[in-house]
């Protein structure tokens, strides 16, 4: 039995040495390579005392980051993945959180690294995969590790402006991408386009798959992804035939009008997932690319990437929505209503989640764990934990599920799992910022945010650019004279959306 | 500086309530914009003007100052 993702790395190395497994514009690493570095990094780590923790990747997004990650996990550490485009105040509170002992880095992070407070020990990733490997020292650990034992950190948006780090077993995430890949069909021909940054779960789906199956990723340039001929051209000439995108990826291609100019010729299987995808645009797809599967997949980070998928073979009414389908092999949904009991059939409830492919829970929070990570309330006799997704849903004629709503203020933006509130924490601790009060409008996909305060609009965006990642950033202010409230005095978003709708 | 620029430039300072779009240029090449700007202006333009800029005008170059923008919109008004 598989207890450890390396596997899948070292089952592949002597059938495909000299295969590319990932590339991007500027570089590749075949999987010999690939192994070769990886084992260098963990005698590197092991040979400073560092193993059984945190280790930061700060790195720009490369095969070679990839590659660290592994590295990482070689050691029997697991992986924190940190990007140059997060704003430093997140990479601050990131490392205060995981107070991690070692980060490996490139020339570019390097630079960058000089601004944080950051004491433990600094790889560079050039130089570190130099190391001779330690045989007898990879092997030693890889004895003693578990597959209860952590792979990754991945850093997810808290309400109360505190990102939550989700920690992953290799147990979970064996358990998704054994089933991911027999739901979507990888194998070794497989040519993978990646589209998701490496700080989150969703790329998963490319990564631990080509390590598999000896299969190709390919990383593409995020530019690209303003310009849709020249991403299709780059589709085409990496004779790319898989992907897994945010819908806002795919629509940015059909909504203007590039089948008419080209077709990504060699696409077959086309996954995607993290928001609606409208009708209108699913169809175009559909007639562009007939003999294409198209999957819509839906999973929170706290469960391992994906826990449900719905194979699209039919037509949809403008009107209706893509069902996010059925639960993964091994993986069990109970829709719980608002007493904790089963919701009836077709009735809405929230979805939770059983199985292996739960995660560990938050990084260093024990009771945003627990709020989340229950006992399932439908057994009681023995532990078993079930993860509240907040995500509303009810099962339509087919059986299939369909989602219907949030429970909370998260919000999914441009693929983007965002809470509100942490964009208002955020905000308010601007100077002269009195209060902050943020909505989303779903129609035209805009966070928008209010407040009051003297501080001006262009000096608050300045101060939220610092701030907030760039998916969170509001796309439209609103400085208003007092902030709307409900009679229990809590913020009122509905009247602000209200306010906002009017304006419009 | 004629109605449509000045409506570019409106759109332009909601995404970037910071920028001076009258004046600045290489907005793209400089990463001012960035691809989730590139994907709400044509949106937005879109909607505004009623017009379809296509994936043939998705250019870089088209993206780097409001009078460009502008430039193209009144292009594909045109037709």
């Amino acid at each position: 039995m598989q207890t450890n993702i390396l596997e899948y790395l070292e089952q592949t190395v002597p059938r495909v040495p000299d295969k590319t497994a990932f590339a991007d514009e500027n570089s590749a690493l075949t999987f010999a390579e690939l192994y070769q570095n990886a084992r260098a990094i963990g005698t590197k780590l092991l040979a400073d005392g560092i193993s059984g923790e945190p280790v930061v990747v700060f790195m720009e997004k490369s095969p070679a980051a990839i590659n660290a990650f592994y590295g990482a996990v070689y050691a029997g550490c697991y992986y924190v993945p940190l990007d140059v485009e997060m704003p430093a105040f997140r990479i601050e509170m990131i490392l205060d959180q995981l107070k991690p002992r070692a980060l490996i880095c490139d020339a570019v992070t390097e630079q960058a690294l000089s601004e944080y407070k950051y004491e433990g020990n600094v790889y560079r990733f050039s130089e570190i995969t130099g190391t001779p490997a330690d045989d007898a020292a990879l092997a030693k650990v890889r004895e003693k590790q578990l597959d209860i034992d952590p792979i990754y950190i991945v850093f997810t948006s808290g309400s109360t402006g505190v990102p939550k780090g989700i920690l992953a077993n290799h147990r979970s995430v064996i358990d998704y991408i054994e089933n991911l890949s027999e739901t979507l069909g990888f194998n070794e021909n497989t040519v993978f386009g990646n589209q998701t940054p490496l700080y989150f779960d969703a790329c998963l789906k490319e990564l631990l798959p080509t390590l598999k199956f000896g299969a190709t990723a390919w990383l593409i340039p995020k530019a690209y992804f303003s310009f849709p001929l020249k991403l299709v051209e780059f589709l085409n000439a990496h004779k790319i035939n898989t992907v897994c995108w945010v819908v806002s990826a795919l629509t940015m291609i059909s909504a203007t009008g590039t089948f008419k100019f080209a077709k990504p010729e060699y696409l077959r299987t086309i996954a995607f997932g993290s928001e609606v995808f409208p009708v209108k645009q699913f169809k175009m797809w559909r007639e562009a690319l007939p003999e294409a599967s198209f999957t819509n997949l839906y999973g929170p980070t706290e469960a391992t990437g994906m826990s449900c998928y719905y194979h699209v073979n039919r037509d949809f009414e403008e009107t209706e929505a893509i069902p996010i389908g059925r639960p993964f092999r091994n993986t069990g949904i109970i829709l719980l209503d608002e007493n904790g009991k089963e919701a009836e059939y077709g009735k809405p409830g929230e979805i939770c989640i059983r199985g292996t492919c739960l995660t560990m829970g938050y990084f260093g929070q024990p009771d945003k764990t627990a709020e989340v990570f229950t006992q399932n309330p439908l057994q009681t006799r023995f532990p078993e934990l079930i993860y509240h997704t907040g995500d509303i849903a009810h099962y339509n004629e087919d059986g299939d599920l369909v989602f219907v709503s949030r429970k909370d203020y998260q919000i999914k933006h441009m693929g983007h799992r965002i809470e509100l509130g942490e964009i208002e924490v955020g905000c308010g601790l601007c100077d002269g910022v009195e209060v902050a009060g943020c909505v989303y409008d779903k129609e035209k996909n805009k966070i928008v945010l209010f407040y009051t305060g003297k501080v001006e609009k262009a000096e608050l965006a300045g101060f939220l650019k610092k701030r907030l990642p760039r998916y969170m950033q509001p796309n439209v202010i609103r400085q208003i004279e007092a902030m709307p409230h409900t009679p229990n005095g809590k913020l009122d978003r509905k009247a602000l959306l209200a306010q906002y709708n009017e304006s419009k | 500086m004629n109605e449509t620029l000045e409506k570019v430039i409106e759109i332009l300072t909601d995404l970037h309530e910071d920028v001076d779009f009258a004046t600045a240029e290489k907005l793209w090449d400089s990463h001012i914009l960035d691809s989730f700007d590139v994907v709400t202006l044509v949106a937005e333009l879109n909607n505004e003007f009623d017009i379809v800029i296509g994936a043939d005008k998705m250019t870089p170059e088209n993206f780097n100052s409001a009078q460009a923008l502008a430039a193209l919109v009144e292009e594909l008004s045109e037709i």
